[in-house]
């Protein structure tokens, strides 16, 4: 497989090369017809993905990260750093930024695109620097009246020994309990990995959206294949245990809205995908705007009081 | 467990009369170490103990009013071998689920107390234990009592999926209400306390107190190791290191534990007729 994509891509990808190969000696009518026939496969390929595949397509390495979609959304996004305390951790970013000419505070998880942003963004898991500077810009966002836009986006939170010294569990901790009692409205948008602690942290919020292909999920199935079959390898069975996609989670009530991806996923048409997300977090806030805080902040917590299943 | 109220070791002999230290090897009497607090008269190491041993140990009059203890989970994915687990923990326990909680008092002052069975799929947080923990939080809130809770637990429980990853942000959200209403809440995290459990309400308190030893922490061992690549230090997120970095207040004998509580719970909640400066 060519880098970057998946095995159950293969075949688009072939008729993808054939449409270049053409292309550059001008078959147009052939070119043509590969297109049709790219759109069949895509339609085909991605219309009954299984759970692992949605994981695969969640961690897709074409997949756009935040700072991907806040190029394409967002408008004077001002990067802050550091949390005041330690340093700054470049696995989150945040600032103010408008969204067509509404002022917001954007906190995104970033993965970084080729190897060395990579490394230095820890692959997309945070310190408890990256918390802390998430929940200091939050609180910042609550003083001056901006709405707060979260793009989740990791593996995890980062288990080291650094992160451990300085409080990893007590980082996240004290983000959910902030951020369910936070005086500005959140809108919350999982984009493709949501991994457990690590993601929660920065998604608790008044609308929760979850990307089409997007995954959220208490253990990663690898994880969870290791603990209860001792084999990672069967990932796969735990992915379809765990009901770990957007239409399970949506059916749980734990999110609040779909965002549709292009066809065959974000990674595909990365312009349209910012588009339609773009679309939803507007949708959002018109919808949160009209609310006072006091009201915002009870129907979070309620909404949080409400999840679970148990016989009384 | 033959017995379910005795402390938690992988090497209890037949009879339960003799019990072997983790800590140390040393075979000790089990009257002496129940005396002792189920402390290892040698080298100090603090056996696990269930739910009844600290409810003697620290209530006044050995006393909760429980609240709740019918709630039971449910198996919302019917997931793989969940029903298994929950049947044989319930067996061991008692219980219906990992946590109780209720009205008690500390050295005269009334609180409402919570605590975890580490015994029930290993103290991990599912339904009942979050919204037991967050029934805690609001009835320590309404009544203004502080909460005291004694957690031991794994994390999340991956047997019920994200319904299990949401109890971290609802115990946490009720939190932020008790201490917008300015109720004190004292943590005490004991071996072992990590992953989701740490990651959300254990770490909240005002306070937080452990015990010598204790395992605290975000990720376990073996997690780190593999993502480091390299062997872990002696001591790393035992209760003293926790305290040396910062991330908890005090760690405290068990045989003190009660005298601790009584003292803090008197000096930061004499009740509201105290002479201090009130908050506007």
């Amino acid at each position: 497989m060519p880098e970057g994509w998946l095995d159950f891509e293969e075949p688009l990808v072939e008729v993808i090369n054939r449409i270049q190969e053409l292309g550059a000696i001008g078959a147009k009518d052939e070119v043509a017809r590969l297109r049709d026939q790219a759109a069949r496969l895509k339609k085909k390929l991605y219309a009954n993905l299984t759970p692992w595949q949605r994981v695969q397509l969640a961690r897709h390495p074409r997949r756009p990260h935040a700072l991907d979609y806040l190029e394409r959304i967002t408008t004077d996004f001002t990067e802050l750093h550091g949390d005041r305390a330690f340093g700054d951790d470049p696995a989150i970013v945040a600032g103010p930024c408008l969204i067509e000419d509404h002022r917001f505070i954007v906190i995104g998880q970033e993965k970084g695109r080729d190897t060395r942003e990579r490394v230095r963004r820890n692959f997309g898991s945070p310190h408890p620097e990256g918390y802390r500077k998430a929940l200091r810009l939050a609180r910042m966002a609550e003083r001056f009246g901006l709405p707060v836009l979260t793009l989740v986006d990791t593996a995890g939170a980062y288990p080291g020994i650094g992160a451990e010294e300085r409080g990893q569990a007590e980082a996240i901790a004290r983000n959910l309990r902030e951020f369910a009692v936070l005086e500005t409205p959140v809108i919350v948008v999982v984009t493709g990995e949501g991994g457990s602690g690590g993601a929660l942290a920065i998604a608790v919020g008044d609308r929760v959206l979850m990307q089409e292909n997007a995954v959220y999920s208490v253990i990663s199935p690898e994880g969870c294949a290791s603990i209860l079959w001792r084999d990672n390898a069967r990932a796969p069975d735990a992915a379809r245990a765990l009901r770990m996609t957007a239409p399970d989670l949506l059916e749980f009530g734990v999110i609040d809205e779909l965002v549709p991806e292009p066809a065959g996923g974000a990674h595909q048409d990365w312009d349209e995908a910012a588009a339609l997300l773009k679309r939803a977090v507007l949708k959002a806030w018109r919808r949160l705007a009209k609310l006072p805080c006091g009201e915002l902040v009870a129907n979070r917590i309620n909404r949080l009081r409400g999840i679970g299943a148990y016989q009384a | 467990m033959s017995d379910s109220s005795g402390p938690l070791t992988k090497a209890q002999t037949p009879d339960g009369q003799w019990l072997r230290c983790d800590g140390c090897g040393e075979i000790l009497y089990r009257k002496t170490l129940e005396s002792n607090f189920f402390v290892c008269t040698r080298c100090g190491h603090h056996f696990r103990i269930p739910p009844d041993r600290y409810i003697a140990i620290l209530l006044d009059d050995g006393r909760l009013d429980e609240l709740d203890p019918e709630l039971a989970s449910a198996d919302p994915l019917r997931f793989p071998k969940y029903s298994d687990k929950l049947k044989s923990a319930r067996e061991a326990t008692g219980k219906t689920d990992g946590f109780s909680y209720g009205r008690a008092t500390i050295g005269g002052t009334p609180v409402v107390f919570g605590i975890m069975d580490f015994r029930f799929i290993g103290g991990s947080m599912g339904s009942v234990v979050g919204d037991k923990v967050a029934r805690a939080a609001r009835l320590a809130r309404e009544e203004r009592r502080p909460l005291v809770l004694i957690s031991t637990s794994g994390g999340a429980r991956m047997y019920e999926g994200i319904y299990s990853l949401m109890q971290m942000a609802k115990t946490s959200a009720e939190l932020g209400l008790l201490r917008q209403a300015r109720v004190p809440f004292i943590s005490v995290p004991v071996d072992p306390c990590t992953a989701g459990v740490m990651a959300s309400y254990a770490s909240l308190g005002d306070v937080i107190i452990s015990e010598p030893g204790a395992l605290l922490g975000f990720a376990g061992a073996r997690v780190i190791e593999g993502t480091i690549g390299e062997k872990l230090p002696e001591g790393f997120q035992r209760a003293e290191f926790m305290l040396k970095h910062g991330q908890v207040d005090k760690v405290v004998p068990r045989r003190d534990l009660k005298e601790v509580l009584a003292r803090l719970l008197a000096l930061l909640w004499p009740g509201e007729e105290n002479d201090g400066p009130r908050p506007a």
